[in-house]
């Protein structure tokens, strides 16, 4: 450990490359499922088990949704786009080569607009998107004397998004991959399931002095499987890279892999033992075009994206940045209250509503906005009943609400109706529960007029018990009150 | 049984009732095992091909036979068939059975041919001998002690021998061609991505194409007709319409054509004196005849065989990283771990011609090589094609010989590579600009050693070159007359 100060005078620079495994119903390059979870070895046929004699078919499913992608980040999308062969051995890579994209990736350029450490705006440019195709999976801790290998998962395509190096902090990085998880998830393009490893991060990590306009010799941390990780991958490796250069050392350019257990990074290859993939252009495919009228078809079919919603909600809505973040986070989640907003002009109590009641139903079943029962007009029809002062808050919340999860086809007003949970706005009706709530209560009375204002809670309390809760409450304080001080 | 030359005079018979299928099969089956010394054939089909030829049999009888009845073909052995081993003549493939069939094997069967069997080759089509077998070289059934050239020997031979009435084999840089050329018979090998190559074990990618082996021009026709054209399993294939090649031919034409001779071809210094005697001695007759017949100057002779090797070499050094011991094929048993496994399987299971072309695919994709050779034989590559169709913008054809000689003799160039590549000089160019060329039977030595003169047409005029070699077959074929 170093003094705080010698940390301080360093800072990291952080590039990502992020895998999204695309959620297409079939392979890169045949027709087996991509279903997860399937029985090992099942999604499998003689193209993707690489038999003699077999080439590749390109699904084009891999070209749209890599499209989507990078006209959400404002990339240039390439005309031309050849494959090529990435070529190594290992034992789930079945044909020995990975066809991928060197030369010509599918989207170059574009950003992608996250939050500092300061909750600033910060744009974080893309190098390059490109298409590929997964591997298998070796399995190692099954069989105690022998690898397993499955091959459901080679083949299904991927992109591969590569950062600049734009990145500063861990807590940027994490920023990043929440934000490229959530515009997947908006795009459905990757369901953004790290631990099922639909979403892996390798991290380029490097330090420097700060004012330094050199970058530093960087390190590759691969496989990092949560977001979580990525930031503890990076505050690991950043203070070992400070502390290594502190006393004399030097960074080499090498892959490392991440503890988690640990907490650290460990050494995995040095640059000499890299491999040379020998990329060369995929003789078995021919080059895919891409012309301008599939990318506006492409860009006009475009979901609402994160950032838009949140700058409409933050701005034209009013809600707070707390709030517009939180409805966001999710796309179904946020398409609802986009469908809610349809229906009320009251955004913050109809954000209100999503954030509390809805929500923690949701937490509590342990469901997904798409499994809520209740639309969201009807939710809209709760707001007003509440804005017309037919109903109440807590009568709202508490009756007609779970009232409303039981016969979710009703409308609120008819439950509310049914119920005699109207409240009574009739101030003739009320005044009788008030001479009643007096009458009980003679030296109370006395008491209130002669400065014990504190009673009022009393007699409300006791005006409210008579009207079954139905009484509207500011009405009835109002005419409790000029009652009172006659 | 008659020595059948055509599908024509076979299906006479058939229809006539002369014969049927079946004793067209069994006949051919036992000339097969009555040659065995020959080792033409790793494997007959007998089952499934007396099985077909029993259903033609009462197809026939029912007259819904299909195009290609009483075709009895061969396949050369890395054509995969379903539920057949296939293993493109490698110890690495030894057992392995296909999971599926390719494109043409199913596009024959649907026309009822019946595939007798697989065919010895060059291990993974590499060679031009058909000396580099796992399972031992194949011997020139005509000739003795000679090559039947390769990697397409076995499927050469087995036509040449009368073992089948065509075969099928594949041409990387002149494959079909050359044995073709030493072995009498015709080999076409037809426009890059005119037949789907899903079922052929890949060699080099973008060179590989299927043709067929036949005795004459009607049945080279009707075969390409029903192979070609497009394939869902095969993406770098034309979506062209198929012509009725099989009709077409039969159309008697007598255009003028514009013919080219290239001087380094048959100015080649290399170049047997018969061979050449006889391509002047045609290339002056066809004048005669009233074609337009030129001599062009072609100075790219020397960058075509480095080019070829470079680039086909880098292709096979990662079409053939499947074989790692792995998934399929041989796995040493010597192998204790990953890095074994691999090191082990795959040193023992190729033969060194292939590891040699491993070795030097690997290295010219090697960084810091790739732009000293894989770029630039990229480069040459673009160069012939563009250099090649300007040619074939102005004539017809090319004409020149197949092969530099003929056959020659067994084990006298296997410690020779370089001799050995040489063998293509005259073949690769179509491979490397995709065009099609033939090999027609048209020459023969003092000692009848048979040798082929070659036809190179422009992108997809199979359709042209199919008429005019009938047109020389016609005239110049030293075995008119026959059935």
């Amino acid at each position: 450990m170093l003094a705080k100060e010698i940390y301080d005078k360093y800072e990291v620079v952080v590039g990502l490359e992020i895998h999204a495994q695309l959620q297409t119903k079939s392979k890169a390059y045949s027709a087996d499922s991509t279903a997860f979870g399937a029985a090992p070895n099942s999604n499998v046929s003689p193209i993707s088990l690489g038999h003699p004699g077999t080439l590749p078919r390109f699904n084009e499913k891999t070209l749209e949704y890599g499209v989507r992608l990078g006209v959400a980040c404002g990339s240039k999308i390439t005309y031309e786009n050849q494959f090529a062969r990435k070529n190594y051995f290992y034992a789930d890579l079945p044909k020995g080569y990975q066809i991928t994209q060197d030369t010509t990736p599918l989207c170059t350029g574009g950003k992608v607009l996250i939050k500092d450490e300061n909750g600033q705006d910060k744009y974080i440019g893309i190098t390059r998107i490109h298409m590929e195709e997964d591997s298998g999976k070796s399995i190692h801790d099954l069989d105690p004397y022998n690898t397993l290998i499955d091959l459901n998962r080679a083949g299904v395509p991927l992109v591969e998004i590569v950062s600049e190096p734009d990145i500063r902090s861990a807590q940027e990085a994490y920023n990043y991959v929440t934000e490229v998880r959530k515009l997947v998830r908006y795009l459905e393009i990757c369901d953004g399931n790290m631990e099922e490893g639909s979403l892996r991060c390798d991290a380029n990590v490097s330090v420097r002095l700060k004012g330094n306009k050199e970058f530093g010799e960087r390190t590759e941390t691969k496989n990092l499987n949560s977001i979580r990780n990525v930031f503890r991958a990076i505050e690991y490796e950043t203070k070992r890279q400070i502390e290594v250069l502190e006393s004399g050392g030097s960074i080499h350019m090498e892959t490392r892999g991440f503890d988690a257990v640990k907490g650290e990074t460990i050494s995995q290859r040095s640059k000499e033992m890299a491999h040379d993939y020998r990329y060369f252009p995929e003789p078995d495919l021919q080059a895919v075009f891409v012309k301008d009228e599939y990318v506006n078809t492409i860009k006009e079919s475009l979901p609402p994206l994160p950032n838009e919603l949140f700058d409409r909600y933050t701005k034209e809505l009013q809600l707070s940045a707390y709030d517009a973040e939180i409805i966001t986070e999710d796309k179904a989640f946020a398409l609802y209250y986009e469908e809610l907003t349809k229906h009320t002009k009251n955004y913050k109590a109809a954000a209100n509503w999503m954030m509390g009641a809805v929500k923690s139903y949701l937490n509590e079943n342990a469901l997904s906005i798409d499994e809520f029962p209740i639309a969201p007009k009807t939710i809209a029809e709760i707001i007003s009943l509440i804005d017309e002062g037919a109903i109440n808050n807590s009568i709202a919340n508490q009756k007609v609400f779970p009232a409303l999860l039981e016969k979710p086809n009703s409308s609120a007003k008819a439950i509310a109706e049914e119920n005699n949970w109207i409240q009574e706005s009739n101030s003739d009706a009320i005044d009788e529960f008030i001479e009643a709530a007096i009458a009980k209560f003679p030296e109370k009375v006395e008491e209130y007029r002669n400065g014990k204002v504190g009673l009022l809670g009393l007699f409300m309390g006791e005006v409210m018990k008579a009207s079954k809760g139905k009484a509207d409450p500011k009405l009835a304080t109002q005419l409790l009150k000029d009652k009172l001080d006659k | 049984m008659k020595d059948y030359r055509s599908l024509q005079a076979v299906q006479a018979d058939l229809f006539s009732g002369e014969i049927s299928c079946v004793q067209l099969t069994n006949e051919y089956l036992k000339r097969i095992r009555e040659h065995e010394q020959l080792n033409i054939f790793l494997e007959t089909f007998e089952e499934s091909a007396l099985k077909k030829a029993k259903e033609v049999d009462e197809k026939i009888a029912n007259k819904q036979a299909g195009k290609l009845a009483g075709m009895v073909i061969s396949i050369k052995d890395n054509i995969c068939y379903k539920g057949h081993k296939v293993s493109a003549s490698s110890k690495i493939l030894e057992g392995f059975e296909s999971l599926y069939s390719a494109t043409v094997v199913e596009r024959l069967l649907a026309e009822d041919a019946i595939i007798i069997g697989r065919t010895n080759c060059d291990e993974f089509a590499m060679g031009s001998s058909n000396e580099n077998s796992a399972y031992g070289a194949v011997k020139h059934p005509n000739i003795e002690n000679k090559v039947p050239g390769g990697s397409s020997g076995g499927a050469a031979a087995s036509v040449a021998a009368g073992m089948c009435l065509a075969s099928l084999g594949s041409d990387t840089g002149g494959s079909i061609r050359q044995p073709a050329s030493f072995c009498g018979n015709i080999g076409l090998k037809p426009t890059y991505g005119r037949i789907s190559r899903h079922g052929l074990i890949a060699y080099a990618s973008s060179f590989d194409q299927i043709g067929p082996f036949t005795n004459c021009i009607e049945d080279s026709a009707i075969l390409l007709e029903v192979m070609a054209g497009k394939d869902e399993y095969d993406s770098t294939l034309s979506a062209r319409e198929v012509p009725a090649y099989s009709q077409k031919v039969k159309e008697s034409t007598s255009d003028k054509k514009r013919i080219a001779y290239l001087d380094c071809y048959v100015e080649h210094e290399g170049l047997n004196e018969e061979v050449k005697n006889r391509t002047v001695e045609i290339i002056k007759s066809l004048e005669a005849e009233g074609h337009t017949v030129e001599k062009i100057s072609f100075d790219l002779l020397d960058q075509l065989v480095p080019a070829y090797y470079v680039l086909t070499t880098a292709e096979a050094s990662s079409n053939l990283a499947r074989y790692d011991g792995v998934h399929f094929g041989y796995r040493s048993p010597n192998a204790t771990d990953l890095l074994s496994t691999y090191v082990k399987s795959r040193s023992e299971g190729f033969g060194p011609e292939v590891k040699r072309r491993i070795m030097l695919g690997t290295y010219v994709l090697s960084a810091g090589y790739y732009d000293a050779y894989y770029s630039k034989a990229q480069k040459v590559r673009r160069i012939v094609k563009e250099q090649t169709r300007k040619v074939l913008a102005d004539y017809d054809f090319i004409i020149s010989p197949t092969t530099p000689h003929p056959a020659f003799d067994l084990n006298s160039q296997v410690d020779d590579p370089i001799k050995m590549y040489l063998e293509d000089i005259f073949t690769v160019q179509a491979n490397i600009a995709g065009l099609p060329a033939i090999s027609l039977p048209l020459g023969e030595t003092k000692e009848k050693h048979p040798f082929g003169i070659q036809l190179m047409a422009d992108v997809f005029q199979e359709e042209k070159l199919l008429s005019f070699s009938k047109q020389l077959m016609n005239k110049y074929s030293l075995k008119k007359g026959e059935a």
